[in-house]
């Protein structure tokens, strides 16, 4: 069979026809390599930005979550009767629970003594709380009231409390209004909603915010036996559960957030529109390049016609052009896609990468592209009349 | 297929343009060629004889009159019959419409490509084959650009001849060369159709050639108006 696809090849037109004039190809791939990497990068920084709405969300050790019905968002969670938690524990493949109170509380900068909105995050230091292994012995210092952890990645703004507190020195700030030493530094990371987060034990959380109603937490973090199936746990105790609560998983959680900024804010649609625009950029480029291509070759076209070459063969010949210019202009846009993201990792850590369906995505909007554009070129391949080159 | 005639032409009209500027230009023509006949055709300028090509050739659509090639007949034929009759007709245009991207052999394969039940290798050697005949090995990676009006007069018949035609329509194809080249070609021509059966019907001003035919015809204000054997 192999040996018969050798035997029975042809001239290669399409090949021919693109190489045999370098600079329009040169302009064509660089076209697509164009708009390959403006969707690259505009696809990417949405879905980079999407991650990064959920840095905390990501690091819970937690198989199911739950929260109120009432939360829309990490910035608006309202709290739901942390009895549920309890009663979820009833199922037979739970194996832990722990609540969580979350909530902004405004952070002083014990430098510039100004304050901002941090992310406060409370619960018994004895439970398990993060999937970081090293949590737990730093978890212990909380177990004193007053005594917060700090993110390390929180934000400048918040002060040198990281720097400080290696040098040794005693941090001690005010956390709504209520004097707290810091004891321990973690790693969470900043996300859309909160430019830096903090941890304390729920005793101090309560002492910070006395308005908190007793009993009441914001997400109660479910952890199951291993062999369990999240999902079938999580429906079952959805049914099982009164239904002020919502179970989650914690993929569903993680997309719960995502999809709060994806369709509530208008970020997502800016970059779509910004990759949107990319690919009728690049629409344009080829639809002009095929059809001048097919305009300029058209008593070619004529001549092979006449010879008694059928229009499929020649439209054929359009639509393999479409393909190798989709090819020739996906590569070099796929490898600078990769060393942009890297490029954009490394100056501004937002979680940008290369994933698999981003890398189909954009290479099927190209084939799009590119087919689509030889599609409109085919049409004018149909006005070549062979009797007028005779 | 060896009593039957390559073309058969009965009565066959032909008007250009709409309306008030219709004209005709072919007046009731009849003809038949033979298998490995070489008819020439001549007469002025104008007087309908590309127009006489380009309708055996499947073309244009026929108007009026029968006009049969292989026995098929040609009015109202589909194109799928147009395009099946056409891999069987070499053609030399008037302009030789080369490929301007193919080198002169892949040009030349172009029109060997279309026996697709040969190998490449069969049809690339053809292609050089039929190059060396019309005297062009040395020209034969050299893109149409390079090639003089000659050349690529002889490239376009190499590309006629390669589809192994069984009628070979030529128009004028020795009107770039000099006399020894388009002595060599028009023998060459002669020498196919009586080797392979293959019929043909060139239309010539030269009257240094008039000697290979087999029969002239005369055409004359889209009638013809002798057959001269
Ligand atoms: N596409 C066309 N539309 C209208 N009129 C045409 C067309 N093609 C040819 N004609 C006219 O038809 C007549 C015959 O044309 P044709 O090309 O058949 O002449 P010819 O015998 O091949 O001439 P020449 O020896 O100069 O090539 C001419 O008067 C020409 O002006
Ligand atoms: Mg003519």
């Amino acid at each position: 069979m192999n040996l018969n696809v050798w035997n029975t090849r042809k001239i290669p037109l399409s090949w021919l026809l693109l190489t045999r004039q370098p600079l329009r190809l040169f302009v064509a791939i660089a076209g697509i390599c164009f708009a390959g990497i403006l969707m690259f990068m505009q696809l990417g920084f949405r879905d980079g930005l999407f991650d990064t709405s959920v840095t905390v969300h990501k690091l819970f050790d937690a198989d199911i979550v739950l929260i109120s019905p009432r939360s829309k968002s990490s910035i608006s969670m309202s709290g739901f009767p942390r009895r549920r938690l309890i009663q979820s524990m009833a199922h037979e493949d739970v194996i832990g629970t722990t609540p969580v109170n979350w909530t902004f509380v405004l952070w002083r900068n014990p430098k510039t003594l100004s304050t901002r909105s941090i992310l406060a995050l409370g619960f018994e230091p004895t439970d398990p709380l993060l999937t970081d292994k090293e949590f737990s012995s730093k978890a212990k210092s909380l177990t004193n009231p007053g005594r917060v952890l700090f993110d390390e990645l929180s934000r400048d703004e918040f002060g040198p409390i990281s720097k400080w507190f290696r040098q040794g020195r005693v941090v001690e700030t005010e956390v709504a209004g209520k004097r707290v030493r810091v004891t321990g530094l973690v790693s969470l990371g900043p996300s859309f909603g909160a430019d830096g987060n903090l941890i304390t034990s729920r005793e101090t959380f309560l002492k910070l915010l006395p308005n908190t109603p007793s009993g009441s937490i914001e997400i109660g973090l479910v952890r199951l036996r291993r062999d369990a199936d999240s999902e079938k746990v999580a429906k079952s105790l959805q049914l099982s559960l009164p239904n002020d609560v919502k179970v989650l998983t914690t993929e569903e959680f993680i997309q719960f957030e995502k999809n709060y900024w994806r369709n509530s804010t208008s970020i997502g649609f800016i970059f779509t529109l910004g990759a949107a625009m990319g690919f009728v950029v690049g629409c344009v480029i080829v639809y002009q390049i095929l059809y001048s291509d097919v305009s300029d070759h058209l008593a070619e076209y004529a001549t092979l016609m006449a010879m008694g070459y059928q229009i499929r063969t020649l439209l054929g010949v359009v639509g393999r052009e479409g393909i190798l210019l989709s090819f020739m202009g996906y590569i070099p846009a796929y490898l600078s896609g990769q060393a942009l993201y890297l490029l954009v990792r490394n100056s501004t850590k937002l979680p940008v990468v290369m994933t698999y369906q981003r890398a189909s995505l954009v290479f099927s909007l190209i084939l799009i592209m590119c087919m689509g554009s030889a599609l409109v070129a085919m049409k004018r391949l149909v006005d070549a009349d062979p009797a007028e080159i005779f | 297929m060896i009593d039957e005639s390559s073309v058969e032409i009965d009565s066959l009209s032909h008007w250009y343009g709409k309306d008030s500027t219709r004209r005709q230009v072919l007046q009731s023509v009849s003809m038949k060629i033979e298998p490995g006949e070489v008819v020439l055709l001549t007469g002025p300028s104008g007087c309908g004889k590309t127009t006489l090509l380009t309708l055996i050739g499947t073309l244009r659509k026929i108007q009026e009159g029968h006009l049969s090639v292989f026995g098929e007949q040609l009015y109202g034929a589909t194109r799928k019959t147009r395009q099946k009759i056409r891999k069987k007709i070499g053609m030399i245009f008037q302009g030789h419409n080369l490929l301007r991207c193919l080198t002169a052999e892949q040009n030349v394969q172009m029109g060997s490509d279309l026996l697709s039940d040969l190998s490449y290798k069969v049809r690339r050697d053809k292609a050089r084959e039929w190059l060396r005949a019309v005297g062009l090995e040395h020209e034969m990676q050299k893109l149409p650009h390079d090639l003089s009006g000659g050349q690529k007069q002889r490239v376009a018949i190499a590309r006629a001849l390669a589809a192994s035609p069984k009628l070979l329509l030529a128009d004028e194809p020795t009107s770039a060369l000099d006399s020894v080249t388009g002595r060599e070609i028009v023998d060459l021509l002669k020498r196919l159709a009586l080797e392979q059966a293959c019929s043909v019907l060139m239309v010539t001003h030269d009257p240094r050639i008039l000697d290979i035919a087999d029969r002239i015809v005369k055409m004359e204000d889209g009638r013809l108006i002798s057959s001269i054997e």
